[in-house]
Order: structure tokens, then sequence, then C-alpha cells
């Protein structure tokens, strides 16, 4: 059943134009993810779905109405459906945890013996059931996001929305993150929407994917077809990419995996079992060659020897590009 | 320092804390509401409404352009219409509070436009109303820095209503101007002084306080 129908909308701010005719549609309980490049249209196309911006044409079909076509008056109640994870968490910092999350349900306008039940349900769903009393000043990047997603979730919406819900996260906290988020859809069924900059959240969270670029669909498909396709790439070299490694810096490899061999969503599951943290800055198919083969770009926070020689022993070549220094 | 002269100052600084604490609530029950619209109508606001946003900030910016000493006497057929005389304490509350209420409501109107607007976002994909908005987001979130701007009212008041003694308002102003200035006497003049530095930086020591404790976060606690 599809849940939200997106047909050609566009949007333009003076001579830009943001959107560019597009068109997608979420199926119930999907978990579909939006990448781009930054200045893609991501965040005004999000901000479409919920009402927050309108098109200047096209239609966005959700709940048996057209969100691009209603006033403010009636998007208010259809609000209340969908619930939205902010990357910079967006959490009032005059109020406590608990309070944040029980916000959605006094707007709906639920009594407080309820809304107390509802919010310590959800903090313990998110695993912060000690945290319910401290302001947000008090809380990690990881424990805020956390609260974020308890307060997106607490009015019972259809559809969620996230928003860079990781990339203010540290890389750790990151997968913690993203793993409370693919649970959420797959236990509670909830149909997850999220845009992302990173090919790395796609892949570990999406089920399909639209590649969004200059404000149009370059590509959609699932993340294994995107990522196989090397016209999609969306991360460049890091540009701080220098050739000595320094004190805790992080390496940048370059690897060429036989896909016969090992095809690529193994080969991160692999990584995954032998707890490697990388993310994948590229990949990009071999030509003229004739076993078909992966050029693959890693960001390999820990390179340990151990790590490098696992990595040799998964592909056919393996070479260290440069070291990065964490941004931290 | 005798028993008359400390009467005096005894008086006049229960004057003055009665026309400042007045007039600063006055300042704040019709400056609050006219920075929120401010905001609201603003070109940036929840509901842009340039034709109120524009003489409203044109009004409020017009009465803070006159200088108080002329607002004193241009308000006093206002004043007598209001309290039925223009002299005393009570009556000094009128020109103070049309002086404080512009100012408290631009003071209020930078606190609110400092509010994050992810916030206000936030409210709205929530499904909040406007109104909802202001009581949620805009008016907790902005309250240290609405504190901090109250108390700088304060102490402005404190200035201003020593100047209102000038047309006789009673108070200290009145009181250094009456003995200290018109018979040379230094002991009130004096005492006059230290009476107001110690309410100028009390009040700021409580608002320092109250704005910090508002803040829930590490310098709060
Ligand atoms: N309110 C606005 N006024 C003018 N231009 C805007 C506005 N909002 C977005 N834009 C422009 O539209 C384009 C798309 O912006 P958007 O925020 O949707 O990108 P994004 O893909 O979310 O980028 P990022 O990854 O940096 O968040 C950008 O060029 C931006 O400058
Ligand atoms: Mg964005």
């Amino acid at each position: 059943m599809t849940l939200l129908a997106v047909e050609n909308i566009s949007r333009s701010f003076g001579s830009h134009t943001a959107l560019h005719n597009i068109s997608f549609n979420v199926e119930q309980g999907d978990s579909f993810g939006i990448i781009g490049r930054s200045g893609a249209g991501k965040s005004t196309l999000l901000r479409c779905l919920n009402g927050l911006e309108k098109p200047d044409s096209g239609r966005i079909l959700f709940c048996g109405e057209d969100l691009a076509a209603l006033p403010e008056k009636r998007l208010v109640p259809l609000r209340r459906k969908i619930g939205v994870v902010f990357q910079h968490f967006n959490l009032l910092s005059s109020r406590t945890a608990a309070a944040n999350v029980a916000l959605p349900l006094e707007i709906a306008g639920i009594a407080k013996a309820q809304r107390q039940k509802r919010v310590n349900e959800l903090l313990d769903l998110v695993g912060l059931a000690d945290h319910g009393h401290k302001y947000p000043a008090f809380l990690s990047g990881g424990q805020k996001q956390r609260i974020g997603i308890a307060r997106a979730l607490a009015a019972n919406p259809v559809l969620l929305l996230c928003d860079e819900a990781t990339s203010a996260l540290d890389p750790e906290t990151t997968d913690s993150v993203l793993a409370l988020l693919s649970d959420i859809n797959r236990k509670l069924r909830l149909t997850l929407l999220f845009i992302t900059h990173e090919m790395d959240v796609v892949h570990k969270l999406g089920h399909h994917v639209l590649v969004l670029k200059d404000g149009h669909i370059a590509a959609r498909g699932t993340p294994a077809e995107i990522l196989q396709n090397s016209e999609n790439s969306t991360m460049p070299l890091p540009d701080n990419l220098s050739t000595d490694a320094q004190n805790g810096s992080q390496a940048i490899v370059r690897l060429t995996l036989d896909l016969k061999e090992h095809p690529l969503t193994p080969f991160l599951i692999k990584l995954e079992q032998n707890t490697i943290s990388a993310t994948i800055l590229r990949a990009q198919p071999h030509q003229n060659i004739e076993q078909p083969a992966m050029d693959v770009l890693l960001h390999l926070p820990a390179p340990t020897e151990e790590n490098l020689s696992l990595l040799n022993s998964l592909a056919r070549s393996v070479e260290v590009t440069g070291y990065v220094t964490p941004d931290l | 320092m005798s028993r008359l002269i400390f009467n005096l100052l005894l008086q006049a600084t229960w004057q003055t804390l009665e026309m400042v604490l007045i007039s600063g609530f006055l300042a704040v029950a019709g400056g609050l509401p006219l920075g929120i619209l401010l905001v609201l109508t603003g070109p940036s606001g929840l509901s842009p409404m340039p034709w109120l946003a524009r003489p409203l900030g044109l009004l409020t910016d017009a009465v803070r352009a006159v200088p108080f000493i002329i607002l004193l006497v241009l308000l006093i057929p206002l004043t007598r219409f209001i309290v039925g005389t223009s002299l005393g304490t009570t009556a000094a509350i009128v020109p103070l509070a049309v002086a404080a209420i512009p100012y408290f409501a631009r003071i209020a109107e930078v606190s609110l436009r400092e509010v994050d607007p992810g916030l206000v976002d936030a409210v709205r994909a929530m499904g909040g109303t406007r109104w909802m908005v202001i009581r949620y987001v805009l008016l907790p979130e902005s309250l240290p820095g609405m504190i901090s701007g109250l108390t700088v009212t304060l102490v402005t008041l404190v200035g201003a209503s020593a100047m209102a003694g000038t047309i006789g308002a009673g108070g200290l102003g009145d009181l250094a101007i009456r003995y200290g200035y018109q018979r040379f006497n230094t002991t009130i003049m004096s005492g006059v002084v230290a009476v107001l530095i110690v309410l100028v930086t009390g009040l700021q020591a409580i608002g320092n306080l109250l704005s910090r404790k508002a803040r829930h976060d590490a310098a709060g606690h």
C-alpha cells in the first residue's frame, strides 16, 4: 500500500531551482532513503513532505489529502501523524528530556496520566529510562538524538521523517542510532523516510534509495544497485587527505574487490562481523577487466595491522591512499 | 546621620521602589505582547504582516526617540487624565511606563528573535499551532534573555524615576534635588547616591541569578 505519493513537485527560491519535477512513492513499512550532496535539495524536499514548505507545483498525497494544496489550518492535524527527527536534535532547552518527549502529546491534548505512561514507554524504548529528568544540556549527542527519536514517536505517527539524523554524531553513536531507527522500522512497522549525504547510512538503513542531484532525481533503486553505479557516487575524496600517518589519524584505503568472490554486501557484512567500522566513500566498477571487480574507497577509522590484514584477505589488492585526522 | 535624614531616605527609597516596580510591571505587561507582535508580524515571523509590523515598529521607536525629560512634560495632560494629578509618585508612574513599554518591547523582541528557528520548526512539525509555538517555544526558550532584559529595564527605570523627581514625583531624585542640590546638604546627597548604588547593584545581582537559574545548563546549576 502506498503511504506517501509525491507527484511532480518543483520548488524555486528566486531564480534558483531547488527541486525539479520530483516524483516517488513510499510504501507502507518501507525504509526509504534520499541521498545527495549538500545543496541538492534534500531538506527542502523533506520540509515539503510535512507542509513546512510549499512546493510551487505538484502534489503530495498523504492520508487521502494533498499536502501541497492544504491551508495551514488543515495541515496541523496531518502533521501530528508525521514524526520528524532533526540533524541538530532541536530539543527545547527549557524542558527536561521527559517533557520534550511529552510535548507532541500535550499538543495533541492527551491527558497527563496517559502522557506520563507513554513517555516512560518511549524512554524505555530508546534506552534512556533513567535520563528523563535531565535537561538537554546535560545529555550527550547520541542521547539527545535518542530523545529526539522518542519525541518523534510519541504521538504514534504513521510516517517518520529523518533529516540527517546521524550527521552530527560520532561513528559509534551513529551506528547505535541507525540500529535504533532500523529496529523501529522493523519491529514497530513504522514507515521511515530519511535523508543523508552518506552512502553508509543508506546502506545500513535503506530498502529503497533516491539519489538527488541539483534538485533532480539522478537515480533510484535498492542501496546495492545505487552503490554499484559509479555515476552516483556522492562522496568525494576528503580534502584534508595527507600522506603521513599522524598520531590517531584514520586511513583512507583503496581496495579492489573481486565481485565473484566477495560481492559488496557480503563484504560489508564480513567487516561488521569482525567489528571493523568502515565507511564506503566510493564504489566504482572496474572497466576493461574480464572478471567483474569493483574499486572501493574506504574510510577506516582504525587502520591497525590486524584490520588491514583482514581487508587484505578479502580484497584482491589493498592500498592505503592517505590519512585524515578526525575532525572532532 | 540623624534620625530625620534616615527617615527621609527610607521614605524616598520606598517611593522610588514603588515607581520602579509598578512601571516595570507595566513595561512587561505592555512591552511583552508588543515584542511578540513585532516578531510574529515581522518579515521572517510566523505571520508576516508588513502593514502592521511597520507602523508598530515606527511608533515604538518614536516613543523611544523622545528624551525622557521631554516625555515627562509632554505627558502631563495624559497623566492628569489618568491619575487626576500630575504630581506625586503615582503620577510619575504614567510617563515611566510609557517610556518603559517600547524600551522593554525592543529588548523582548531581541530575545525572541534569538530563539533557534529549528525549535519553532520542531513544534510546527509536531502539529503545533501558532499559539503553541509562542507558549511552548518562544516564551520559555527566551526566558533567560527576558530576565536579563527586564533587569536592564529596571535599572534604567531607577535612573528615570530620579529624573521624574525634578517635576515633583517624590523618591530619591526628588530628595537629592530638594535637599542635596537646593540646600547643599551633602549628607543627604551622598546618602541618596549610596542608596542608588545599592539598589542598582542589588537589582543586577538578583537579575543575574534568576537569569542563570532559568537557563538549565551547566552554568545554572
Ligand atoms: N529559504 C530559502 N531561501 C533561498 N534559498 C533556499 C532556501 N532554502 C533552501 N534554499 C536553496 O535551495 C537549495 C537546496 O537547499 P537544501 O537545504 O534543500 O539542500 P540540502 O540538500 O538539504 O543540503 P544540506 O546537505 O547542506 O543540508 C540550496 O541551494 C539552498 O541554498
Ligand atoms: Mg539539509
